[in-house]
Order: structure tokens, then C-alpha cells, then sequence
């Protein structure tokens, strides 16, 4: 097959293009540029969108003597991943830009860019097993990218490649180091690649601007303390409050609900944050429509916990009623369905309790 | 395989490896005092009067450099400094707006970090300065005038030496960019008038790495290497001496046989513009399409494509083009060059450029022909 292997610099992406070469596969390598004043060597940034990322993938390329080349991508990605998220978190939700990044660029500007080109697949580093049009978790369960990956539909999947799902991550490097690629031993790039620093608050104080309020006892309606701006909270969080008001029994509290729209930040002992029921819109079936009502898994959040649930239908999307409470569910996180390790798909969480 | 990107970097030619590889076998510093010191000096003697030879010059006035980058930077920053330590008013560059970005950037740093101001020499369609356009521009606060001898985008060629006339008028000295124009066109630094001249091996079968700056006797240039002073205290550093070997064999041959390699380029170039128009009739030729052109130069927009798009198909049916504009990171820009020539970002982003050189062959057109139809139609389906 003619295949074209995103190419991020890092160690995964640079394993991945290799077993699609080992593979038989005809292989052309892309790096994404995603960031419109790309940092360099000097700024020492450690994001997934610097100069030196992408010098770190065309060495890769060029070692496995595959064509290479940069796509710009900055001005999509601002809109649809950037942008997204700054209104996301204004709006009072938690994103998941990586999950956004694949709904939107790879699989869907990527993919359809390739298609076009006369591609026939996109391979990725992502750590997920895919056969058959069937998405599984990663044998590497700490390393298992499948959540971010639940929200692709199955024609997006059945132009997906991920060649390292029955890879560990040490494995991957192991392979890199045998292969001679000097990223073998790079470090994992952030989380979040265009906040360089990992300080997200401050990233979205810099585009949002401070939005002064209280926040407020849920018990008693009490002001307790100040805030600088809704946004820099996320429900369950518990660090970094600065409360004036000791709570009357003096156990910690917790951010429980964030309301831009009345500047307000609710916070309340731990048990408020146990939810049992979920409601989640723009579902999405990773490899076709399930009859509901369904029982199966769900994850609430990235790298979260897995809960016994029953999914029903409802109005835009689903709801779920958990067997055992989940403890800090935010609003934008998605809701990823599994049986076992296989996923199921995913919808967005709208509100719990 | 048809390579058809000489513009970026030509074979080199046998004449220049043997040069090399003989320099490279024997040991030696052209600054030693000893036997084989003096050997080297020899050898970067006799190049230094070989390559003067080849383009017109004096052998004092040939500047050996690491490449046309350094050429250029040497001449725009230098003699501007010098122009300016002589009178402060000199403040000005003058600069067409289609120079290669080792001019333009070097300009546009001294702009951002030594006060300088520019003024960039406006192009016609096809990518000319008028000499009209260089007489308004003149000012006693000209430090310096380029303009670059042939554009490695589009080919179109420049009156350099109306040009030159002009600016010695004002007293002003004028660099020329020449990297594209050696072999392929007359190249003689005496008849042309400028002042500073650029060439570099790489673009006419001399090794990669090194070239020169020839400098009138009477051109103020501060250095921008500092130590042994080797080049007429213009430039420090141990010549590289199997580099400079390779060159000036290189600009021997090249030049002895620029006027039949233009001869037989350019009725190769012509072919291949008339069956890529003929094949598809909404391909624009960007540039000129009379002699005012580098003999191995075509240039094209094909409207509703990308050039990203179609340098990557070609390659994958091994056609080796280019768009003529990539950035370090190899992100595509629309190119400056025909955005100067005032056409649309669109046209600008669909070009492609198709070079020849000295090992062309009409295979190679015909591979191209061959690929390029099926590759259009495929790029239109790829629309932002
Ligand atoms: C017109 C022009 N000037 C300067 C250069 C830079 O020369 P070099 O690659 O030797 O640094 C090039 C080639 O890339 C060129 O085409």
C-alpha cells in the first residue's frame, strides 16, 4: 500500500513509519507544522511543533530512506484545536486537545489531504491496536493512546494504520535504538503541545484575560475566596484554591462546578464529587451502532479509571448510569465506551451527577 | 530518475572531482612558510588566477568564500559598513525585490540591527528592475545598490550592467548575485561594471561549500571574519584548499562551454515549455520568454494546484523539481519572487520550477511530460 506516516520527531511516530517500511509498505513521511512561529533550538521549547522536532523527523525519514515532507497546518490547527480549547475552557469545560486534534487534523485534514494524494492509509505512533476496522487499548496499558482515539468514526479508521499497539513503549525505544534512530532515547513531548511550558492557566489567562469571581460553598452559599478567572479550574481539582474561609468541619475541598457565566467557581467537600449518572452528546461508534440499551465500560478521562455502566439513549446523545460512582467528572472529557479492550466510541460529557 | 533541479545543485563535473581529489591527497597549510605550505599556496594561487580568468576578473580581486551565502552577506554587510564608517548619512540599500533571501535577509538584518533603511527596487511582470526604478531610488544616502545577475526562481535576467552604469552615477557601488548565472550565461565582471560580484561552485559542477565574492581593488569591504586575514584581510580562515581547486576547474570548464551548453539548454527549455503547454493549456509560464532568460530556467503556475502538492507526486514517480521556496523547516511560503511580480498568492503557491543543467537530456523532458499530466490532475483534487 502507498502509506503516509505522520512524522512528529518523537520516538513513537519515528517506530511506526519503520514497521510500515518493514512492512512492505510504499511509505512517504509528513511532519505537521502546527504551529505558526515555530520555536527554535534557542528557545529550548520541548512541544511537538518545534524546528528541532522536525529536523528530529526528516533525520528519521531520511535513515529510513523514505521521502519526507513538511505540511503546514498551523492555521487549521489554531482553529479547530487552539482556539477550540481556549472556548472550551471559557465555556466551563475540560478539553482534550490531543482527542481534538485527531477528530480534526490527522484523520480528518491529514487523512483527507492523503486520500487525495492517492494514499491509501495514515499511519501513526499512536499506542492502540486496530484490525479489522476493531480499535483495542495498546498491550502497554500505562502508554494506551485508544481514549483520544475513540472519537474516530469507522471510515476515518479504515484509513488508519497504528502499527504499535502490540508494542510497550519500552519496546518502541528498544526498536528505535536497534534501528540506529537517534530519537531512541528522546523524551515524551507534553501533553499539551502548544503550551510549551505546561503552564496551561497561564496560557489561558494570556488569551482569555483575567475574569475576576468568587467562589462559593456549594453547602452553604457562602463567598469563601476569590479567583482570578473560572478557566484555570477543573472540576475534582483541589490544589491552588487560596480559600479565606476555613470549611466548617476544616476538611479539604474541592472544586466541584465552574460557571463563566456568572464568574463562579462552586467547591464542596470530596463526596460531592462522587457522580453516578453522566450525560453525553455527539456520540460517536468507533466500528458501527450498537444497540442500546447497552451494558459495557466506560472511561470518564484520560488515563482515568474504568466503570461498569449502562448506556441508554438520549436526547443528542446518550446517558449513562455507572455502577460504581466516579469521583470528578468534567464537562468536555469525553466518554469513551469499552468491552473488555476493545472500544466501543465515544460521546462528549455534558453534565454528571 | 529525471532530475530536473540543477538550479538548486548541478553534478560535478569530472574535471572538478579529479581537482579535488588530487588537493585532497596532499598535505598542506597555504599559510606555511615550509615546502608543503608553499605547495598549497601555490595551488590556491594558480586557482585564485584560473577562476579571475574564467570570469573576467583580476586574480586580486577574487575573494575566496564558503559558498554563495557568504558571498553575499560579505558583500551587502561589509560594504555597507565600510560605506557607512565613511560618511554616516550612507544609510540606505538599495535591493531589488526578487533577491535570493542570503541578500534579502542579510539586508533585512542590518535594517533590524544597525539602523540601515531599504528600499526595495520594484519588478515588472516578468521580474526586471528598470533602470528608471534604480534612478529614482538614488539618493546620497545610498550605501549600496544589489541586484542579483539572474533569479534562481523564475531565470529572468537582470540589466546588470545599465544598472551598474546608473548607480555609478551616484557613486554608488553595485553588488550582483551571479550564483545562477555562471555557465549558463557570459559572466565577466570586468565588462559588467559592478562592483561585487557573488558566485558559488555548487551551480556550475564545482563542489558544494565554497565559491567567492570577486571585489573591485577600490571596493571598501568590512570583514565579517575575524583572525589570519587570509582573503586580502576581507576574510579569515584557512582557504579550503581541494575546495577551491574544485571550483575554479569547475568555472574553467563551465565557462569555456557556456556558449554551447546555453545553445543546447535552451532549445531543451523550449521543448519543454512548448509540450507542457501544449499538454495543458492553462499552465502559466512565469518569467521571461525571450532571451532575457537563464537557458535551463522554465517556471510554471499551474492554476487550481498546489506546488507542495505536485513536487510530491512528481518525486514519488522520480521527477526531482522544486517550488524554488522553501524555509529552513521546509514549510512552502508563497514565493516572494512572483508575489513581487504581482501575482495572486494563489499562482504563487502553484508554481513549480523545472532547471537544467549539464547533464540534461530530452529523457529527462520526456519523463517529465510523461508524469506531469496524470500528477496535475491529482494535485486539483487536493484544495485547501
Ligand atoms: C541566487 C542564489 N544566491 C545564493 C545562493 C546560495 O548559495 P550557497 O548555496 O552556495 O550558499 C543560491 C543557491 O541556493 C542562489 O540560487
Amino acid at each position: 500500500m502507498k502509506v503516509l506516516a505522520a512524522m512528529s520527531g518523537g520516538v513513537d511516530s519515528a517506530v511506526a513509519a519503520a514497521l510500515a517500511v518493514d512492512a512492505g509498505h510504499d511509505v512517504t513521511g509528513v511532519h505537521l507544522a502546527l504551529s505558526e512561529a515555530p520555536a527554535t533550538l534557542r528557545t529550548g521549547s520541548r512541544g511537538c511543533c518545534s524546528k528541532e522536532d522536525a529536523h528530529d523527523a526528516r533525520r528519521v525519514a531520511d535513515v529510513l530512506d523514505i521521502p519526507y515532507y513538511v505540511w503546514d497546518l498551523a492555521a487549521r490547527f489554531r482553529a479547530d484545536v487552539v482556539d477550540d480549547f481556549v472556548a472550551e475552557y471559557a465555556a466551563g469545560r475540560t478539553p482534550n486537545p490531543c482527542l481534538r486534534c485527531n477528530e480534526r487534523i490527522k484523520f480528518a485534514a491529514v487523512l483527507d489531504r492523503a486520500r487525495r494524494l492517492g494514499f491509501d492509509a495514515v499511519v501513526t505512533g499512536h499506542h492502540a491496536r486496530l484490525a479489522d476496522g476493531v480499535l483495542r487499548r495498546s498491550v502497554d496499558v500505562a502508554k494506551d493512546q485508544s481514549y483520544v482515539l475513540a472519537v474516530l468514526t469507522p471510515e476515518q479508521l479504515a484509513f488508519a494504520m497504528f502499527p504499535l499497539g502490540d508494542l510497550t513503549k519500552s519496546e518502541v525505544r528498544a526498536e528505535a535504538a536497534r534501528r540506529g534512530l537517534g530519537v531512541a532515547d528522546k523524551p515524551d513531548s507534553h501533553d499539551i503541545c502548544f503550551i510549551a511550558d505546561g503552564d496551561t492557566a497561564a496560557f489561558l489567562r494570556s488569551r482569555l484575560g483575567d475574569q475576576p469571581g468568587p467562589v462559593v460553598d456549594a453547602l452553604t452559599g457562602a463567598v469563601v475566596g476569590r479567583h482570578d478567572g473560572a478557566f484555570a479550574y477543573t472540576v475534582g481539582q483541589r490544589r491552588g484554591l487560596a480559600l479565606d474561609v476555613p470549611a466548617g468541619d476544616g476538611r479539604p475541598r474541592y472544586v466541584l462546578s465552574l460557571s463563566p457565566a456568572e464568574r463562579t467557581v462552586r467547591v464542596g467537600p470530596v463526596e460531592a464529587l462522587d457522580v453516578s449518572s453522566v450525560r453525553a452528546t455527539s456520540p460517536v461508534w468507533t466500528s458501527g451502532p450498537r444497540a442500546l440499551p447497552l451494558a459495557c465500560d466506560v472511561q470518564l478521562r484520560a488515563h482515568g479509571e474504568v466503570h461498569g455502566c449502562s448506556v441508554a439513549a438520549a436526547d443528542e446523545g446518550w446517558q449513562l448510569l455507572l455502577t460504581t460512582p466516579a469521583r470528578g467528572i468534567a464537562a468536555g472529557q469525553a466518554a469513551v465506551l469499552y468491552d473488555g479492550d476493545t472500544v466501543l466510541g465515544s460521546a462528549t460529557i455534558a453534565s454528571a451527577a | 530518475m529525471a532530475y530536473l533541479d540543477h538550479a538548486a545543485s548541478t553534478p560535478m563535473l569530472p574535471e572538478a572531482v579529479a581537482a579535488v581529489t588530487a588537493a585532497m591527497a596532499s598535505t598542506g597549510n597555504p599559510s606555511s612558510l615550509h615546502t608543503a605550505g608553499r605547495r598549497a599556496r601555490r595551488l590556491v594561487e594558480e586557482s585564485r588566477e584560473s577562476l579571475a580568468r574564467s570570469l573576467g576578473a583580476r586574480p586580486s580581486e577574487v575573494v575566496f568564500t564558503g559558498g554563495g551565502t557568504e558571498s553575499d552577506n560579505l558583500a551587502v554587510k561589509g560594504i555597507f559598513f565600510a560605506r557607512r564608517a565613511a560618511d554616516p548619512r550612507r544609510t540606505r540599500i538599495l535591493a531589488s525585490a526578487v533577491e535570493h533571501h542570503a541578500v534579502m535577509d542579510a539586508v533585512e538584518w542590518l535594517v533590524a540591527h544597525e539602523g540601515a533603511q531599504v528600499t526595495w527596487l520594484e519588478v515588472d511582470d516578468v521580474g526586471r528592475v528598470h533602470p528608471e526604478s534604480l534612478k529614482r531610488a538614488l539618493d546620497d544616502d545610498v550605501a549600496l545598490v544589489s541586484v542579483m545577475w539572474a533569479n534562481n526562481e523564475v531565470g529572468t535576467v537582470q540589466p546588470v550592467r545599465a544598472l551598474a552604469e546608473v548607480a555609478h552615477e551616484h557613486g554608488v557601488p553595485l553588488h550582483t548575485d551571479a550564483v545562477q548565472g555562471v555557465g549558463q550565461l557570459p559572466v565577466d565582471f570586468a565588462d559588467s561594471g559592478v562592483d561585487a560580484l557573488t558566485v558559488t561552485g555548487h551551480k556550475f559542477g564545482g563542489p558544494l561549500g565554497v565559491g567567492a565574492l570577486l571585489l573591485g581593488r577600490d571596493i571598501a569591504c568590512t570583514p565579517l571574519l575575524h583572525g589570519g586575514g587570509q582573503e586580502r584581510d576581507v576574510r579569515s580562515g584557512t582557504v579550503d584548499v581541494p575546495g577551491v581547486a574544485g571550483l575554479a576547474a569547475a568555472a574553467a570548464v563551465a565557462t569555456e562551454r557556456q556558449p554551447e551548453t546555453a545553445a543546447r539548454l535552451s532549445a531543451l527549455r523550449d521543448d519543454l515549455v512548448a509540450r507542457v503547454e501544449a499538454a495543458l493549456p492553462d499552465a502559466v509560464l512565469n518569467g521571461d520568454r525571450g532571451p532575457g532568460r537563464l537557458p535551463g530556467n522554465a517556471h510554471f503556475s499551474f492554476p487550481g494546484c498546489e506546488g507542495d502538492s505536485l513536487l510530491l507526486l512528481l518525486d514519488a514517480r522520480g521527477v526531482e523539481v522544486s517550488t524554488g521556496s522553501a524555509c529552513s523547516a521546509g514549510v512552502a511560503r508563497p514565493s516572494h519572487v512572483l508575489v513581487a511580480m504581482g501575482a495572486e498568492e494563489d499562482r504563487a503557491r502553484a508554481s513549480l520550477r523545472f532547471s537544467l543543467g549539464h547533464t540534461s537530456t530530452s529523457a529527462d523532458v520526456d519523463e517529465l511530460l510523461d508524469a506531469l499530466p496524470a500528477v496535475i490532475d491529482r494535485a486539483r483534487l487536493v484544495r485547501r
